[in-house]
């Protein structure tokens, strides 16, 4: 009989408890197999990682520095800490920033109970936004004839981009401009109904807010079902 | 027992935390054995009292008069809590923030109007540049999320208030509730 | 080519130089062809030929007073005495010409004795001697001795030990051990390697590698070769700025003149070791000059960061192992390889080795570009070399490490300069920029200017540079207008520390030392700002003041 492959294991602290890992997983996945809550907003199982929203920073014991959990990944003998007042103070200025950076107006978008921008904001103690709402004049794309693009409440995740590109294929989404200027965009900033779209509306079951939506759901809760992603990938794989 | 002072205060509101607040229905006649309400829309003094212990404020600032209520309410008042949404975030009135105070005005007072198209200039004030939330102009004790907070959002929170044990208003509302 | 063949050329082309009397030297680097200093060396050869002197006029790169350009270095035959003349125009062609061999033209003489002679030039070492589109110049001052040495006589690893034991450090701005970098590359596995050259020098006010680029390229292409020869790698790339037509036109004639001397291409001195370098141009994002926003664009992609590890070292360009590092470093091998890795350590203070070149900007009388040995008084820099601040005004600070560095005030002047000590007053080296400012400048609106800076820079990838250099942008805009709180004073310290600490690149992490450095040695002019609607350098308009008080 021919021996098991060897599994590079590693054991960590995280949160005071020892919990084991897989050589190259991502703090991130470990924590969650674990029960330990981590916040994420950019992360979405089944899309690459870009390390963007900055949620997830986690301490690394020895180290002042902090490590996205969604990329970094795990070592032997690491002790990491996931939540602590100063973790939660950036987590909440990170929040307030996104809040505070376009018009997201709760109370009259499509995606008010079933928003991962308010949850977060409600799961980390957000009542009330210290910085100075910026109210940028932004664009709303209705060219097409299933979903609605509203830049207003757009937190640039890229998630969309992201499952267009690595899931679907077809890449119609992409990111203009630069700085607070950044901006979605479907082809070469044309409308999205004129764009080359393929309408299999995963980008809108992946958005984490209001910013993309399904036209017929107007007025209707909105829930969205990004689970479907670990589920496709595991389907490939098999094939 | 001495009673506390309670205010409420609606400035660019819609009325509905307002309107969430009587739907507490029955408990309001248990919380008025504790809150002696003598400044309200609901109420007739049409002057802010010298000194109220808690006032529940609700709505943006939107024009000057907002703005000079805020500061006489706030110079006036022990414990100021926000209420709702509009109060603070801005909310819907501060959905005309990315256009000018004029666009707004032209919209509603000419574009729309069929007959009779002049901006009202008497007794109306003048709108600011944009809407915003009261934090933004006096400091605020609390935060009571929600558009429109719940009824029990309240009573949990006045209760707590009550007791002096203030509750975590994060489990109770949200934005948007 | 070998090293007999190398010193043959050198021999020769001294020998060529020797021929003439006189040697004449005119500045054509960005700073002086701005001032035409193009139609002097016309004018200047026509003259010198008319006068009948047996002199030669070269071009050359930044002899680095850029403020009294356009510049002429002039050598005798015999003399080891430099002369250098200053704000020359055509006009004084003849009149020049005519004192060759005699007394120097007073009128036009440069006195600033203690700018030049303060200075220890490595990395410029050439700059205004050699015709840098003349790889032959190049060689008879000793270059490409290093590349041809090591690649003949030294094994990799003994490269990269001489660059261990020089102490060199990272001169764009991080201050990494060069020899430790350069040791992980060659340990990398991976096939091909690359090696980087970045030149997406955008600092404000910030121009040494510009100047570098166009004064001594060979230096450059040199420092890179040696680099591949020590890590094993066979390509490499220059990343410069579409910006810097001057220096991409050098060295693009470098490149040429180097791979038809056989220093560059296949089988260079006949050995194994083959290396290429290609230019590619950055579109002008300050972001790009990040490493891996870098790579990402030069592999033609969005020039956004990416979350570090992996490190370029192991996973680079495609995903291969990649060596980057910034010109200024780069220029600073060749004559480590040549006179050892202990001369250079010998230059220099504690763990900060070698000299370190800065663009002095702003509020100085000699605006341009110096070298230094790490380790000189801060305040040799300032009022010795760069003269002081002109117009009877007074020092206020000097920014260093640019728009993510920090502002230096002058209780703290005396501090001697090295990578760490500028850290320890909240600033940094960064890649050398050094702006100064006096009496007129407001240091809330000099906050403002760097961030809003980094504002416009910032990719918009991560959120807390993206939408938190903009809000530190609007509170200081605030706080300028006379709109301030003293609440707001909080929120900027706030905010600077989630940005510095949970960003995703150096741009971010670094953004708020503006704010943060001012806030520490100037709180007052905050708190004047805020308080009394007053700005006293009378830069802030403070608009709702006025109102106020009407």
């Amino acid at each position: 009989m021919s021996p098991a492959p060897a599994v590079d294991i590693k054991t960590l602290t995280i949160d005071g408890k020892e919990v084991s890992a897989r050589a190259g997983q991502t703090i991130l996945e470990v924590a969650r197999e674990n029960s330990i809550a981590i916040p994420t907003l950019c992360h979405l199982d089944g899309l690459s990682d870009v390390g963007a929203c900055r949620l997830c920073m986690v301490e690394i014991a020895g180290t002042p520095k902090l490590f996205p959990a969604c990329v970094a990944t795990v070592e032997e003998g690491q002790v990491v800490t996931t939540s602590s007042d100063r973790l939660k103070k950036h987590r909440r200025t990170i929040l307030e920033l996104l809040f505070a950076e376009r018009n997201h107006v709760c109370s009259v978008c499509v995606a008010n109970g079933h928003c991962e921008l308010q949850t977060l904001g409600q799961e980390q103690g957000l009542t009330h936004i210290r910085l100075p709402y910026r109210n940028p004049k932004l664009e709303i794309d209705g060219s097409h004839e299933r979903f609605t693009l509203d830049q207003n409440r757009c937190i640039l995740c890229t998630r969309c981009v992201r499952v267009c590109a690595e899931v679907e294929g077809a890449h119609i989404w992409d990111v203009m401009g630069r700085g607070i200027d950044s901006m979605v965009i479907t082809d070469l900033h044309q409308p999205w109904g004129e764009s080359a779209c393929t309408r299999c509306g995963k980008c809108v079951q992946v958005c984490p807010t209001g910013a993309l939506f399904d036209k017929s759901k107007v007025g209707s809760p909105h829930p969205k079902y990004p689970e479907f992603l670990p589920a496709l990938q595991m389907m490939r794989e098999q094939q | 027992m001495s009673k506390h002072t309670l205010a409420t205060v609606w400035l660019d509101g819609c009325s509905g935390c307002h309107m969430s607040f009587l739907d507490m229905d029955e408990r309001l006649v248990e919380l008025a054995e504790h809150f002696d309400l003598i400044y309200s829309p609901l109420v007739d003094l049409k002057t802010y009292p010298e000194h109220v212990d808690f006032a529940l404020v609700e709505g943006a600032i939107s024009s000057t008069d907002d703005e000079a209520k805020i500061k006489k309410i706030r110079a006036h008042t022990g414990v100021l809590i926000a209420m709702g949404d509009c109060a603070i975030t801005g909310n819907v009135p501060a959905m005309r923030n990315p256009y000018s105070a004029k666009e707004v005005t032209d919209r509603a007072y000419f574009e729309n109007a069929s007959a009779q198209q002049q901006l009202p200039t008497i007794y109306v004030p003048t709108l600011l540049k944009t809407v915003r939330p009261i934090q933004e102009f006096v400091k605020v004790d609390y935060y009571l999320p929600g558009c429109p907070p719940a009824a029990d959002t309240f009573h949990a929170f006045l209760t707590g208030l009550i007791e002096g044990k203030p509750v975590d208003v994060s489990a109770l509302t949200r934005f948007g509730a | 080519m070998n090293l007999e063949e190398l010193k043959q050329i050198a021999a020769s082309t001294r020998d060529e130089q020797a021929k003439f009397d006189h040697e004449i030297n005119i500045c054509m680097g960005t700073g002086c062809l701005s001032q035409h200093s193009d139609t002097i060396k016309d004018a200047l050869t026509k003259a010198v030929a008319a006068s009948g002197k047996n002199a030669f006029v070269r071009r050359t790169g930044c002899m680095g007073l850029c403020a009294a350009g356009p510049l002429l270095l002039l050598t005798n035959k015999g003399s080891e005495h430099e002369i250098v003349y200053d704000h020359v125009g055509p006009e004084h062609a003849e009149k020049i010409a005519a004192a060759l061999g005699g007394a120097p033209v007073a009128e036009l003489q440069c006195d600033l004795r203690e700018h030049f002679e303060s200075q220890v030039h490595v990395v410029l070492e050439n700059s205004g001697h050699i015709d840098p589109e003349k790889i032959e110049d190049y060689i008879a001052r000793d270059g490409y001795e290093g590349l041809v040495t090591a690649v003949t006589e030294m094994t990799p690893s003994e490269v990269i030990e001489q660059i261990m034991k020089s102490g060199l450090r990272g001169r764009g701005g991080g201050g990494y051990p060069t020899g430790l970098k350069w040791s992980t590359v060659a340990k990398a596995v991976g096939d091909p390697k690359y090696v980087v050259c970045n030149g997406d020098e955008g600092d404000p006010g910030a121009f040494m590698d510009r100047s570098v680029l166009e004064s001594d390229p060979q230096r450059v292409l040199e420092g890179m070769a040696l680099a591949a020869y020590a890590v094993g790698a066979s390509r490499g790339f220059i990343y410069v700025r579409a910006e810097y037509p001057l220096a991409v036109s050098r060295l693009t004639a470098a490149i040429r003149d180097a791979r038809r001397k056989g220093l560059l291409g296949n089988n260079i001195c006949n050995s194994d070791f083959s290396f290429d370098v290609e230019i590619r141009l950055g579109a002008g994002a300050f972001v790009c000059g990040e490493e891996t926003a870098l790579i990402a664009s030069i592999e033609g992609r969005r020039g956004t960061p990416k979350p570090r590890p992996p490190y370029p070292a192991v996973s680079g360009i495609w995903g291969k192992p990649t060596l980057i590092n910034n010109v200024e470093t780069f220029a600073n091998v060749p004559p480590i390889l040549r006179k050892g890795g202990e001369w250079f350590s010998g230059i220099g203070i504690g763990k900060s080795k070698g000299t370190k070149v800065f663009a002095i900007t702003g509020k100085i009388a000699n605006t341009g570009l110096v070298e230094v040995p790490m380790g000189i008084p801060l305040r040799q820099i300032i009022e010795g070399i760069g003269g002081g601040v002109p117009d009877g005004h007074t020092f206020k600070a000097v920014q260093t490490g640019g728009p993510s560095g920090g502002c230096i005030p002058a209780h703290l002047l005396d501090l001697n300069v090295s990578y760490e000590s500028l850290i320890e007053v909240g600033s940094m080296m960064g890649s050398g920029g050094m702006i100064v400012m006096d009496d007129t400048s407001c240091m809330v609106n000099v906050a403002k200017f760097f961030i809003e800076f980094c504002m416009t820079e910032s990719c918009g990838k991560c959120i807390p540079c993206r939408a938190g250099t903009a809000q530190l942008y609007t509170l200081l805009t605030r706080i300028c207008e006379g709109e301030g709180t003293m609440d707001d004073l909080d929120l900027l310290v706030d905010l600077s520390a989630t940005i510095k600490e949970t960003s995703l690149c150096g741009l971010g992490q670094t953004a708020p030392n503006p704010v943060l450095s001012t806030l520490r040695y100037f709180r007052n002019e905050y708190i004047e700002h805020i308080e009394h609607k007053h700005c006293s350098a009378g830069v802030c308009a403070m608009s709702k003041a006025v109102e106020v008080t009407a």
